[in-house]
């Protein structure tokens, strides 16, 4: 199982401002004086021991792609990081191939589904999209999205063939040879998780999901959800601090939580997701440090690998 | 879970030991309750003496949280003291560092709320 990160910011995109990305030049060079950088070799081995000032996490909104050697395509979410994933697609096939796509949705807020208006695959005669989720208004969020006067192209004259499945929390369902739950998470509006296996090896999405803290039998739920899973991709949103005081109620979740539910489900890998747009990514980079210390400092049982998503990441389990 | 609950003039210091985690967070919670009731702005004044605590969850920090929020509310003074240097990087982590008043010893904690209760332990 192979898992790609096209969409890892939370909310809305952003992008590198020509300030920040100035402020990398000026923080790289700077460390640079008197380092002899005289072939592009040295140049690339410094680069890489400068931790993250000379990388983004990046600023598509959600969108993840499970991949499991078949020929249709997984992806959770459509964000705007689907747009970059339709151009990988197209790169690889060209315009002719029919395709297939199975898209599980987390919840219909305008980031998880902002992508879709550009997404290629949908203008293209011959291609099937399959959208799955557990809503009620599953279709009608994705029809508005295209309607006058939000986008010039209504849904209706979309050439593909898409179609809307719901899903219903608890039942097992087998889908491009994938074992998928889903699961009700606490967000505005509901969100789900779902949890996929396949052939041993488990990943769950689990984003714009709030843990209240105050019930530990839905702590229970969700360690069972988690159970053993190779990658629980987790929406780490804001400090634990904040995510209970101040942005009580918005809806996400923070670090340590994840931390907590994966140690507490014997999980091997967590990766945060879902970052906050106010953070940049030398504040990213830091919550990813503070995450791997307080595993460390809490860990009682074996290691939990704790990663940050950034758009571009692929992980094999 | 017993706090152990000691006072110093108008202020009482409540300690809690060991661990504080999913399990024993709602015990936590209920033991701390009556103090916290009398934490008010004409009663006395809380000290949660944090010295003898080795771990602390999510969920009982938390627990600190709204109590936190009640004295607020209440009017009464409620202060963090102590923190072993495991707890204060779990604090520091969890950023609970801005939440909360935290005294580096219950000494200095007393010294913070009331000269009468500094005297008081001292004397003790």
């Amino acid at each position: 199982m192979r898992v790609r990160f096209w969409g890892t910011r939370g909310s809305i995109p952003v992008a590198l401002t020509s300030a920040a990305v100035k402020q990398k030049l000026v923080s790289m060079l700077t460390k640079a004086i008197g380092t002899p950088l005289d072939t592009v070799a040295r140049i690339e081995a410094f680069v890489e021991q400068e931790g993250s000032t000379p990388y983004t996490f990046g600023g598509n909104s959600s969108c993840v792609q499970i991949d499991v050697g078949g020929s249709d395509y997984v992806l959770c979410d459509l964000g705007s990081g689907v747009r970059t994933f339709a151009n990988h697609v197209l790169a690889t096939h060209g315009p002719r191939k029919a395709n297939t796509f199975h898209i599980f949705m987390s919840h219909l807020h305008w980031d998880h589904i902002m992508g879709f208006p550009f997404f290629v695959p949908a203008y293209i005669p011959g291609n099937t999209i399959l959208i799955y989720g557990c809503h009620d208004v599953l279709e009608e969020a994705f029809r508005r999205q295209h309607a006058s006067p939000s986008f010039p192209v209504d849904f209706s004259q979309l050439p593909a063939r898409i179609d809307f499945v719901r899903l219903d929390t608890g039942t097992p369902y087998d889908i491009a040879g994938l074992e998928v739950r889903a699961m009700l998470q606490r967000h505005g509006g509901d969100s789900y998780g779902y949890r996929f296996e396949h052939e041993g090896k488990i990943t769950v999405y689990s984003t714009d999901s709030e843990h209240k803290l105050e019930d530990p039998t839905v702590t229970d739920e969700f360690v069972r959800f988690f159970r053993d899973a190779d990658l629980v991709i987790f929406d780490a949103m804001y400090s634990l601090a904040d995510a209970i005081t101040v942005k009580e109620d918005w809806g996400h979740s923070s670090n340590v939580v994840g931390v907590e539910l994966c140690q507490m489900a014997h999980v091997k890998r967590l990766c945060l997701f879902h970052h906050d747009p106010f953070s940049d990514d030398e504040q990213i980079a830091g919550m990813l440090r503070d995450t791997r210390r307080f595993e460390e400092i809490t860990r009682s049982g074996a290691p939990l690998e704790v990663s940050a998503s950034y758009d571009g990441l692929d992980i094999v389990l | 879970m017993n706090l152990s609950p000691r006072r110093f003039a108008d202020v009482v210091v409540v300690s809690p030991v060991g661990r504080i985690d999913q399990s024993s967070a709602d015990t936590f919670k209920d033991v701390l309750a009556p103090h916290l009731a009398r934490c008010t702005a004409g009663e006395d004044r809380l000290i949660v003496d944090l010295s003898g605590l080795e771990y602390i969850s999510s969920a009982g920090l938390r627990v600190l949280m709204l109590a936190a929020k009640q004295s607020k509310a209440q009017g009464g003074t409620l202060l963090l003291a102590g923190l072993q240097p495991l707890v204060q990087e779990i604090f520091e982590i969890s950023r609970f560092t801005m939440v909360f008043g935290i005294a580096p010893t219950l000494r200095d904690a007393l010294a913070k709320v009331s000269a009468s209760a500094l005297s008081a332990f001292e004397k003790a």
